[in-house]
């Protein structure tokens, strides 16, 4: 393989249109999540449509203490790495249950500081490469409908904007992507304003863009940009009574 | 959500469900009391509608592909233009392809589709050397000529209706160029476009276009095509390229009737004289030849909110003739002549609901207007009683009787989805209308 990238949550279905893409433009890849036959099934589709390397490998997000080594087995060094998995959760459920709430903050926080903590020190040493975080807009202002999954993407979304202020100058880039509504299994049971929602496939060219174009953060669909700079200009006494 | 095939008609209220793993595929299947499966929607009427359609296209990965002996294994939602980006660089071609590249490997299997060259090669059923059915009761079954023959052959041509058809195993055939030599040869009337079939039956691809609104002596009047594919040395570039299949997008539905019939005729006139007058061969694009409607994406949407019914029957050989004059004069008299009207010679056929039987058929795009239903009973009439048979694919509105007299193996596909689908799981708003779920004789 030469310089592959290792797409972190690969059975996402924006992960899944970005291997696309990716693959089209040739970079080998590493597809890391926990359904590992699937994921060997997609690497060879891969390979077959567009003449790459592409091999599964097992991921598990919430087992930090083996995140070092699965990032140290990998028979060559990524030169990218795409984090792509998350959970929705019940929010609901969160507000009543331990198990729930722990869930989906260890996803998606815990468990990105983990393996991105390991990823960026290696990109750092070989002075090359890019780490490219998905978060959500929801990380941008907290809401009643999904503050614990919010809290955990803003958390990721100042992780992200750290990492990239620490490894500015070495030769890595740090993306951070901000999807608003995208129409994929995460969202399958939601009512989505379809205007304001992204197919998988405009998700991941807008990520490919990002990572070739030399982008910082980015959101996607792009109107989502200012919808959340309204959001947040907000004052807090007028957003606390507001229902959106 | 609101579903309707190709054509625009029916629109029915459907649960779209899709699937990524043959897993996920038998949890659908098994919570569903009544479904269908469906693929990219290009057949045109109700053979893949019904209350809850599986849904396809998510589920299109290769799973293996040998370039050196040509043959290719994949996931049935892939698409036939996803195919040919993939084969097509390594120096190979499908050995059998409709009209459009827009749909997917499953449901050209489950029309058991033919091309141009049917009469040397038969349909698509033919070159499919082993297929995985996850039947309506869980278990996936492997199929081919050795293995299940009987149900192998039923699935090739049975509208998804025994089985939902996860992979298959195709073989494909050798190409040297991306570019097809072709000749087109004026044709004053329908004896005339009917021997040309006959007279060059040793080519590759043949087919012809019909101005149907001639009459007296031009009637059947036309354009007969053929083509092989170019040999390397005689392709204007040897090197294969993938086509890159760049359309115009028509972006909304027209608000009015795009075609008058006087429009038709002086464009059919236009079009005759000017193809007439070019003698000696072409060399063309495999996309311009085989897939001409696919550069102009959404084109059914010309017909307007309505949408429009495409009608293709095949007659047998010793009735074509005879059978043909009368269709054309019915639609002489009907004032409403079909846009498009294409004819085909067949060869033999294989499934027992597989469309194919030796003879000519003719496929006709009819907007709908008032009036086009009663012109095609009057039209189902004549393909009856001369012998003939409707496309399943194509057909939103024929009478079970058509279906049960024109494939008399019906019977045997339908004790076969007894066997296999005793619930009745798998059912289509066709399958109910033609009788195909229960037998009914």
């Amino acid at each position: 393989m030469s310089k592959p990238v290792l797409i972190l949550g690969a059975g996402s279905d924006i992960a899944r249109a970005l291997a696309h893409q990716l693959g089209a433009a040739k970079y080998d890849l590493y597809l890391a999540g926990r359904n590992l036959e699937e994921l060997q099934k997609d690497a060879r589709d891969l390979e077959i449509r567009y003449a790459i390397k592409a091999r599964g490998v097992y991921f598990d997000a919430l087992d930090f203490a083996s995140h070092e080594d699965f990032y140290d087995s990998l028979e060559t060094r990524p030169y990218g790495v795409v984090l792509a998995f998350g959970v929705l959760g019940d929010e609901s459920l969160a507000r009543s249950s331990r198990e729930q709430w722990e869930k989906i903050i260890h996803t998606n926080y815990t468990g990105c500081v983990s393996i991105l903590t390991v990823a960026a020190n290696r990109l750092e040493q070989a002075k090359e490469g890019f780490v490219a975080g998905i978060s959500s807009v929801a990380g941008d202002r907290g809401r009643a409908a999904n503050y614990v999954y919010g809290s955990a993407k803003a958390g990721l979304s100042i992780f992200l904007s750290g990492l990239r202020n620490r490894l500015h100058g070495s030769g890595v880039r740090v993306i951070t992507v901000k999807p608003g509504f995208v129409r994929t299994r995460m969202t399958r049971d939601l009512e989505l304003p379809p205007r304001l929602t992204a197919t998988p496939e405009q998700a991941a060219r807008d990520i490919f863009q990002a990572i070739t174009k030399k982008r910082d953060i980015i959101y996607t669909l792009w109107i989502w940009r200012w919808i959340m700079l309204v959001i947040k200009s907000i004052p807090e006494k007028i957003f606390k009574r507001m229902s959106i | 959500m609101l579903v309707s095939n190709w054509n625009n008609c029916p629109r029915v209220e459907a649960a779209m469900r899709s699937f990524r793993s043959q897993e996920e595929a038998r949890d659908i299947l098994g919570q569903t009391d009544r479904c269908i499966p469906r693929g990219l929607g290009r057949s045109y009427g109700d053979c893949s509608l019904g209350e809850n359609i599986i849904s396809t296209p998510g589920f299109r990965r290769f799973i293996h592909l040998d370039p050196a002996k040509g043959i290719l294994e994949c996931e049935a939602g892939t698409s036939l233009d996803q195919i040919l980006s993939v084969i097509i660089p390594h120096g190979w071609f499908l050995p059998v392809t409709p009209g459009t590249s827009r749909v997917t490997l499953g449901g050209a299997i489950a029309s058991d589709v033919h091309g141009k060259n049917h009469h040397l090669h038969g349909a698509l059923g033919r070159h499919v050397l082993d297929l995985r059915l996850l039947t309506p009761q869980g278990h996936v079954l492997v199929c081919s000529k050795n293995e299940n023959p009987a149900i192998f052959q039923a699935v090739c041509g049975g509208m998804g209706l025994l089985g939902l058809i996860l992979s298959a195993r195709i073989s494909l055939m050798p190409l040297e160029s991306v570019f097809i030599r072709q000749k087109t040869i004026p044709a004053y009337d329908l004896d005339e476009l009917m021997s040309f079939f006959d007279s060059h039956h040793q080519s590759t691809y043949t087919v012809a276009w019909m101005d149907c609104l001639q009459r007296g002596r031009h009637l059947g009047r036309g354009l007969f095509m053929h083509g092989e594919h170019c040999r390397s040395h005689e392709a204007p570039q040897s090197q294969l390229i993938p086509p890159g299949c760049k359309g115009i997008s028509i972006p909304f539905t027209l608000p009015f009737r795009a075609l008058t019939p006087a429009g038709i005729k002086a464009f059919n006139s236009l079009y005759f004289h000017r193809k007439s007058r070019r003698t000696g061969y072409e060399i063309s694009s495999i996309e311009s030849f085989f897939y001409p409607l696919d550069a102009l994406a959404n084109w059914n949407l010309l017909y307007g909110k309505k949408g429009f019914l495409q009608y293709q029957f095949v007659l047998p050989r010793s009735t074509s003739r005879s059978g043909l004059q009368k269709i054309l004069q019915h639609i002489n008299s009907f004032g409403q002549p079909p846009y498009l009207a294409v004819l085909k010679l067949l060869g033999k056929g294989q499934g027992p609901l597989s469309f194919a039987q030796p003879g000519y058929t003719l496929a006709l795009d009819f907007p709908i207007r008032p009036g086009v239903f009663s012109l095609l009973n009057a039209l189902d009439r004549v393909v009856q009683k001369l012998g003939g048979r409707i496309y399943l694919a194509k057909d939103a509105r024929m009478k079970k009787h058509m279906l049960w007299e024109g494939y008399p193996r019906a019977k045997e596909f339908v004790e076969l989805k007894k066997r296999l689908d005793p619930e009745n799981k798998l059912s289509s708003l066709q399958s109910r209308r033609l009788g195909l779920c229960q037998n009914p004789y």
